[in-house]
C-alpha cells in the first residue's frame, strides 16, 4: 500500500488527476486491483462507480492481473480454416489457461481475437508485439517454451 | 420577459428558460428521452431537435436557453427524419420485447416510435444482451433494454447523492453499472427507487409488479406515505382492489424522491394476514390470555365491547378505562378516538405513541416557545447555512429529509453531528462530536457557555423577544468546555469550534429527534435545545428555527387531534372551562375536567386502576418498555379491545379484536413533522369486512348511546376545524385546491404557517430555561457494562407490523441485531454473525451481533423493530418527570457469547 500512498500524495493539489493516477496505479501493480480503486475513490472523493467508468472507458487500463506476455490467437475465417482451433487447444494444454486467464505466476495471459489482418500467414499467433504465422500446434510448444524459460 | 416564435405562435417566457420549457408553455410537445424536470440537463438523446432559424444545425430543445426574437420550428422535415434516425438507431439496438415488457404503454421509446411510425429498424446488425438482474427483491434491471439515456446516474447523483451508478466502457459496450457491475445489494444502493422513477423504458422496473397488470389496467390514486413523518406523496397503482406499485408524483415535500419503505412497502395492504372479521377470545371469562379466537359478526363484536365498557364504567367510573389512539391513524379518526374516549366513556385517559417518542418535544416546546411543533418547514433545511443534527439518524429514519441536509452541504451549509452513534450523515459533515449518550444537557450547556463566552449570542433578539436570560446564564457559566468534555467525552476544543459555527452562522438550523427525547431527562434536553436556539436568534427566521422529526406519518397530527391526556384538540387544556364549555356544548355532554393517565401510568396500573383498556392502531407490545412487565400488565385487565389491521402481538393479548382498514382504504387527512395537513384518499375498497376507524368508533358510540354522525371524513374535519383554532381554515375543498396546508391556518382566507414565532413566540416571549445535566436512571456498572440505546433503521418501522409483512423489506433485511464495536468484540470474543445473547435487569434477548464502529466501545445499539428479538424487553421505564417519557434510549445490558 505504500506504493499507493506515494502516487495519491504525489498528486494531492492536482485537478482531474484520476487517469494520471490509475496510470500509475496500473504501471506499479500491473492492473488496477479494486481495493486500489477503492481507496483511489475515497481519496479523490469521487464516487466508485466513476473510477469504475473510467476504468472501463479505456483500453489501456486492465481490472484483473495480466501476463508478462500476453498470447493472442486468431479465430478469424481464414486462420479457423487452417485449423486455429487445433493450435489453441494445443496452447491451452500447454499453459494450462483458458481464454482470457492468466497464469498463476503472471508470465501468461491468454486471447482469443478475430482477425489480425494477416490472413496470409493463416494460422497466426501473437505474443505482445511479435507475430507467428503458420502455426501448427508443435510449433507453438516450441515457441511457448522459448517464452518459458526466458 | 423574452418574447419569441415557436410554430408561428408567439410566446413570451422569462429570460434563462429553454425553448422545450418555452414550447411546453404553450402546449407544443417537444419528444424528449434523457431530459427530466428535475434533474440537470443531459442533452444526450438528441431526440428534441428542433430548427432555429439562422442556425446551422439542429438544436437540443431540452437545453438551449431562448433568446429574444427566435424563430423555432418544432416539426419540420429536417426535425422529423432527424428524430427517426435517432429511434430508429435505438430500436437496433433493443429487444422489442414490448409483448411482455413491464413499460408497455409507459415507455417512451414505445410511444415515439409508435408516433413517428416506425415499425421496426432498417439497422442491421448485433445487439448487446446481457441477463437481466433480478437479484434483489426490488428493482428489476435489464439493461438490454437501456438506451443509454442517463436519467438513473443523473438521479442517483443529483437526487439521492449516493452514486451508485455510472456509465462503463464506451462504444456499443457501453453500459450502465455500478462498481465492479456488482448487484445493487452490494453497493451503497439504498434502494429508493429513484432511479426506477426516471427510467423512460423497461430497463429499470419494480420487482413485485411483474406480470401484475399492464400500465393501462392500473387506476392511480395520490395518497400520502404510511410511515414516517416527512409527509411524502405518491401514487398508489392499483388493479382490482390490489395495489400493484408505487410510482413517484410531484410531491411538496419528497418532489419525486421515495425511500425504499415509501417506494417498496406497501405489499402489507393486501396481505393475507390482514385480518378480514371480528375475534372474540374463546373463552371470554378465561384469563388464560393463550386462548385460541373465534370469528365473529360486528354486531356480536360491538355489543360485546359496548356492554363491557358500560359495566365497567357503571361499576367503577370512567376513569378506570384507558385508550390508546394512534399516530398511524388519520387526524379524523384520531379526533373521533379522543371524543368517544371523552364523550362517551367520560375519562380523559387518552394518550398515543407520542409519548413515547416525543412528549418531551411537546411538553417543553410549549412552554419555551408556545407550541410544541417543528418551527420551520423541511423544505427551508436546504437554504440554512448552519445544521446541526443531534440525536436523529436522518438517512435512515427521515430519509427525505436527510437528501435536503445533503443538498444544504452541496450548497455549502456546515453540517454539525453530534451524536453517539457514527452515523450516514457523518461522512457530510464538517464536524462529528461523538458524545456519551445521555449526557445532552452537558454538551449544550458546554457549547452555550462558548458563545456567551466569547460573546457570539444575539444579544438583540435576547433583549427584545425572550425572558428569563439571568437565570439561565448563570446556570450556563457552570459548565465550561472542559467539564463538558468530562461528562460527556467530546474534546472540549471540538466543542469550541462547533460553538462558534453555529453561533456565527446567518440561518442555523437545528434538527433533532428521538435521541434527544427518549430520556429521563428528555424535556430538560428540550429546553436546552430551545436556549441555543434562543441564545443566537436562530428561531422566527427563514431556514433556522428548532426542528424536532416526528416519527410517524401522522403522529403530529394525533398530538394536534387532542389525544393526549391533558388536551383537547388544539392543545385546547381540559382544565380550562371555557375550553370544556365550547367542547360541551359542540358535544352535548358534560365534559371530565382532570387530565388523564399518560401511556406508562396505565400501563403500571393496569390490573389495579385501569380495568379495561381501548387500544387504536398502535403495537405496544414492541414499542414500550419493559415488554415482559407491559405483556402482565395488559394481561392483568378485566377487558382488553385491540383494533388494528393485523393480529399484532398486542392485538393477541385482547379479548376483543375489531378489523381495522390500512391508509389505502379511506379518506382522511395526515399532519406531517412540518406541521402540513395532506389529504389521503381512498384507493381500494376494504379488505374482507375490514370498516375505518371513523366508523367502527361511531358505531360504538350509538351502541353505547351516545348519538354520533358523519356523513364522510370531510364533515368530521369540518367539526374540526369548528372546534380547532390552528386548523379553523382547513378544509378538504382547500386541501384539493391548494395540495396541503401547514397549521396555524386559523381562518378560510389564512394562507397557512410556513415557520413559526416570526415576529413574536406563540406564547408571547421565548422562555429561557435554566437546566442542569442529570445523569441517566440506568447507567453500566460491573454487571452490566453496555449502555445500550435503540432506535430505527431504514428499512423496518416501529413494531414491524407492516414493514415485516413487505416481502422486499423483509427480505432485504430479515432480522435484528445488535452493533457492537470491535473492540468489545475483540475482548469478548465476539465474531460479525455470532449469536449473543443481550440482558440488561428486566429481561433477555438473543440476537445477532454485528460488529461495526457506528457505535463506540461501551456502547450497542439495537434497533426495535423485530419481535423475535425485541429490543423493549431490555429498556428501562424510568419515566421523565414531566413529559413522563420513559427513558427507550439508555440502559445497561449485558452481552454473552452463546
Ligand atoms: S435505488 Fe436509489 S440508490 Fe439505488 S441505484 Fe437507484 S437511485 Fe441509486
Ligand atoms: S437504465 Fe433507463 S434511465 Fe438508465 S440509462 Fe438506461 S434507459 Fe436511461
Ligand atoms: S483470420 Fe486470422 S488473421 Fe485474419
Ligand atoms: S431530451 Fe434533449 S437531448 Fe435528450
Amino acid at each position: 500500500m505504500d506504493k499507493l500512498d506515494e502516487i495519491l500524495s504525489k498528486y494531492k493539489d492536482t485537478k482531474g488527476a484520476l487517469i494520471p493516477i490509475l496510470q500509475e496505479v496500473q504501471e506499479g501493480f500491473g492492473y488496477l486491483p479494486k481495493d486500489v480503486m477503492v481507496r483511489i475513490a475515497k481519496d479523490l472523493k469521487i464516487p466508485v462507480s466513476r473510477v469504475y467508468g473510467v476504468a472501463t472507458f479505456y483500453a489501456q487500463f486492465y481490472l484483473a492481473p495480466y501476463g508478462k506476455y500476453t498470447i493472442r490467437v486468431c479465430r478469424g475465417t481464414a486462420c479457423h480454416i487452417q485449423g486455429a482451433k487445433k493450435v489453441l487447444s494445443a496452447i491451452k494444454n500447454i499453459t494450462g489457461l483458458e481464454e482470457g486467464e492468466t497464469s498463476q505466476d503472471l508470465r501468461f495471459t491468454l486471447e482469443t481475437v478475430s482477425c489480425l489482418g494477416a490472413c496470409a500467414l493463416a494460422p497466426i499467433m501473437m505474443i505482445n508485439k511479435d507475430y507467428f504465422g503458420k502455426m501448427t500446434p508443435q510449433k507453438a510448444a516450441t515457441i511457448l517454451r522459448r517464452y518459458r524459460e526466458e | 420577459m423574452i418574447e419569441l416564435i415557436i410554430d408561428e405562435k408567439k410566446v413570451k417566457t422569462k429570460e434563462g428558460a429553454t425553448i422545450l420549457e418555452a414550447a411546453e408553455s404553450i402546449g407544443i410537445k417537444i419528444p424528449y428521452l434523457c431530459y427530466h424536470k428535475s434533474l440537470s440537463p443531459l442533452s444526450s438523446c438528441r431526440i428534441c431537435v428542433v430548427e432555429v432559424e439562422g442556425a446551422k444545425s439542429l438544436v437540443a430543445a431540452c437545453s438551449y436557453l431562448v433568446s429574444e426574437g427566435m424563430n423555432i420550428k418544432t416539426n419540420t422535415e429536417r426535425v422529423i427524419e432527424a428524430r427517426r434516425l435517432i429511434i430508429d438507431l435505438l430500436l437496433s439496438n433493443h429487444p422489442l420485447d414490448c409483448l411482455t415488457c413491464e413499460k408497455n404503454g409507459a415507455c417512451r421509446l414505445q410511444d415515439y416510435a409508435y408516433e413517428l411510425g416506425i415499425t421496426s429498424t432498417s439497422f442491421e446488425g448485433a445487439k448487446t444482451q446481457y441477463p437481466p438482474d433480478t437479484s434483489n427483491p426490488f428493482i428489476e434491471r435489464d439493461y438490454s433494454k437501456c438506451i443509454l439515456c442517463g436519467r438513473c446516474v443523473k438521479v442517483c447523483e443529483e437526487i439521492q447523492m449516493l452514486n451508485v451508478l455510472d456509465f462503463s466502457r464506451r462504444g456499443f459496450e457501453t453500459k450502465v453499472a455500478t462498481f465492479y457491475d456488482s448487484p445493487l445489494q452490494q453497493t451503497d444502493c439504498a434502494f429508493c427507487g429513484q432511479c426506477v422513477a426516471v427510467c423512460p423504458v423497461g430497463a429499470l422496473t419494480e420487482k413485485v409488479r411483474r406480470f401484475r397488470g399492464r400500465e393501462w389496467e392500473l387506476r392511480k390514486v395520490t395518497i400520502i406515505c404510511p410511515y414516517c413523518g416527512c409527509g411524502c406523496i405518491f401514487d398508489l397503482n392499483v388493479k382490482d382492489n390490489e395495489v400493484i406499485k408505487v410510482t413517484s408524483t410531484d410531491g411538496v415535500v419528497n418532489g419525486l424522491a421515495l425511500c425504499a419503505k415509501g417506494r417498496f412497502g406497501f405489499d402489507f395492504i393486501n396481505s393475507p394476514d390482514r385480518l378480514k372479521t371480528p375475534l372474540i377470545r374463546q373463552n371470554i371469562e378465561d384469563k388464560n390470555k393463550e386462548a385460541k379466537f373465534r370469528e365473529a359478526s360486528w354486531e356480536e363484536a360491538l355489543s360485546l365491547v359496548a356492554k363491557r365498557f358500560k359495566e365497567i364504567k357503571d361499576k367503577y367510573g370512567p376513569d378506570k378505562i384507558a385508550g390508546i389512539a394512534s399516530a398511524k391513524c388519520t387526524n379524523e379518526e384520531n379526533y373521533l378516538f379522543q371524543k368517544f374516549m371523552r364523550a362517551v366513556i367520560g375519562t380523559n385517559n387518552v394518550d398515543h405513541c407520542a409519548r413515547l417518542c416525543h412528549s418531551s418535544t411537546v411538553a417543553g416546546l410549549a412552554v419555551a416557545f408556545g407550541s410544541g411543533a417543528m418551527t420551520n418547514s423541511v423544505d427551508e433545511i436546504k437554504d440554512a447555512d448552519c445544521i446541526l443534527v443531534t440525536g436523529s439518524n436522518t438517512t435512515e429514519s427521515h430519509p427525505i429529509i436527510a437528501l435536503k441536509i445533503k443538498e444544504a452541504v452541496k450548497k455549502g451549509a456546515k453540517l454539525i453531528v453530534v451524536d453517539p452513534r457514527r452515523i450516514e450523515l457523518v461522512e457530510w459533515a464538517d464536524m462529528y462530536l461523538r458524545f456519551r449518550s445521555g449526557t445532552d444537557v452537558a454538551w449544550l450547556n458546554g457549547m452555550m457557555y462558548v458563545i456567551i463566552n466569547e460573546n457570539l449570542l444575539d444579544e438583540k433578539f435576547i433583549g427584545e423577544r425572550c425572558e428569563g436570560f439571568d437565570e439561565f446564564k448563570a446556570t450556563v457559566m457552570e459548565y465550561p468546555p472542559e467539564k463538558a468534555e468530562e461528562i460527556t467525552g467530546i474534546p472540549a476544543d471540538d466543542l469550541i469550534k462547533a460553538a462558534r459555527i453555529y453561533a456565527t452562522a446567518d440561518k442555523a438550523s437545528i434538527i433533532y429527534s428521538m435521541g434527544v427525547t427518549q430520556h429521563t431527562s428528555g424535556t430538560d434536553n428540550v429546553f436546552s435545545i430551545a436556549n441555543l436556539a434562543m441564545l443566537t436568534g436562530n428561531i422566527g427566521r427563514e431556514s433556522t428555527g428548532v426542528n424536532p422529526l416526528r416519527g410517524q406519518n401522522n403522529v403530529q397530527g394525533a398530538c394536534d387531534m387532542g389525544t393526549l391526556p391533558p388536551v383537547l384538540p388544539g392543545y385546547q387544556k381540559v382544565i380550562d372551562p371555557q375550553t370544556r364549555a365550547k367542547f360541551e356544548e359542540a358535544w352535548r355532554v358534560k365534559l371530565p375536567e382532570a387530565p388523564g393517565l399518560t401511556m406508562m401510568e396505565m400501563f403500571n396500573k393496569a390490573g389495579k386502576e385501569i380495568k379495561a383498556m381501548y387500544i387504536m392502531g398502535e403495537n405496544l407490545m414492541l414499542s414500550v418498555p419493559d415488554l415482559i412487565q407491559a405483556e402482565e400488565a395488559l394481561k392483568a385487565l378485566d377487558f382488553l379491545v385491540v383494533q388494528d389491521i393485523f393480529l399484532t402481538e398486542t392485538a393477541k393479548l385482547a379479548d376483543v379484536v375489531l378489523p381495522a382498514v390500512s391508509f389505502a382504504e379511506k379518506d382522511g387527512t395526515f399532519t406531517n413533522t412540518e406541521r402540513r395537513v395532506q389529504l389521503v384518499r381512498q384507493a381500494i375498497n376494504p379488505i374482507g369486512q375490514s370498516k375505518t376507524d371513523s366508523a367502527i368508533i361511531v358505531d360504538l358510540a350509538n351502541i353505547m348511546g351516545y348519538k354520533m354522525h358523519y356523513d364522510d371524513a370531510k364533515s368530521i374535519m369540518e367539526e374540526i376545524a369548528k372546534l380547532t383554532p390552528s386548523y379553523g381554515g382547513i378544509s378538504y375543498e382547500r386541501l384539493e385546491r391548494e395540495g396541503g396546508l401547514q397549521w396555524p391556518c386559523p381562518d378560510p382566507a389564512h394562507p397557512g404557517t410556513k415557520f413559526l414565532h416570526k415576529d413574536k413566540f406563540a406564547g408571547g416571549k421565548g422562555k429561557f430555561h435554566p437546566v442542569k445535566y442529570r445523569p441517566p436512571a440506568e447507567e453500566p456498572d460491573e454487571e452490566y457494562p453496555f449502555r445500550l440505546t435503540t432506535g430505527r433503521m431504514l428499512y423496518h418501522y416501529h413494531g414491524g407490523s407492516m414493514t415485516r409483512r413487505s416481502k422486499g423489506l423483509d427480505e432485504i433485511c430479515k432480522e435484528g441485531y445488535v452493533e457492537i464495536n470491535q473492540q468489545d468484540a475483540t475482548s469478548f470474543g465476539i465474531n460479525d454473525g455470532d449469536t449473543v445473547v443481550v440482558s440488561s435487569r428486566r429481561g433477555s434477548i438473543k440476537i445477532k451481533a454485528k460488529i461495526t464502529d457506528i457505535v463506540a466501545p461501551k456502547e450497542v445499539f439495537i434497533p426495535f423493530h423485530f419481535a423475535e428479538s425485541a429490543a423493549n424487553v431490555l429498556t428501562n421505564t424510568a419515566l421523565d418527570p414531566i413529559a413522563k417519557i420513559p427513558e427507550l434510549k439508555i440502559c445497561a445490558v449485558n452481552i454473552t457469547n452463546q
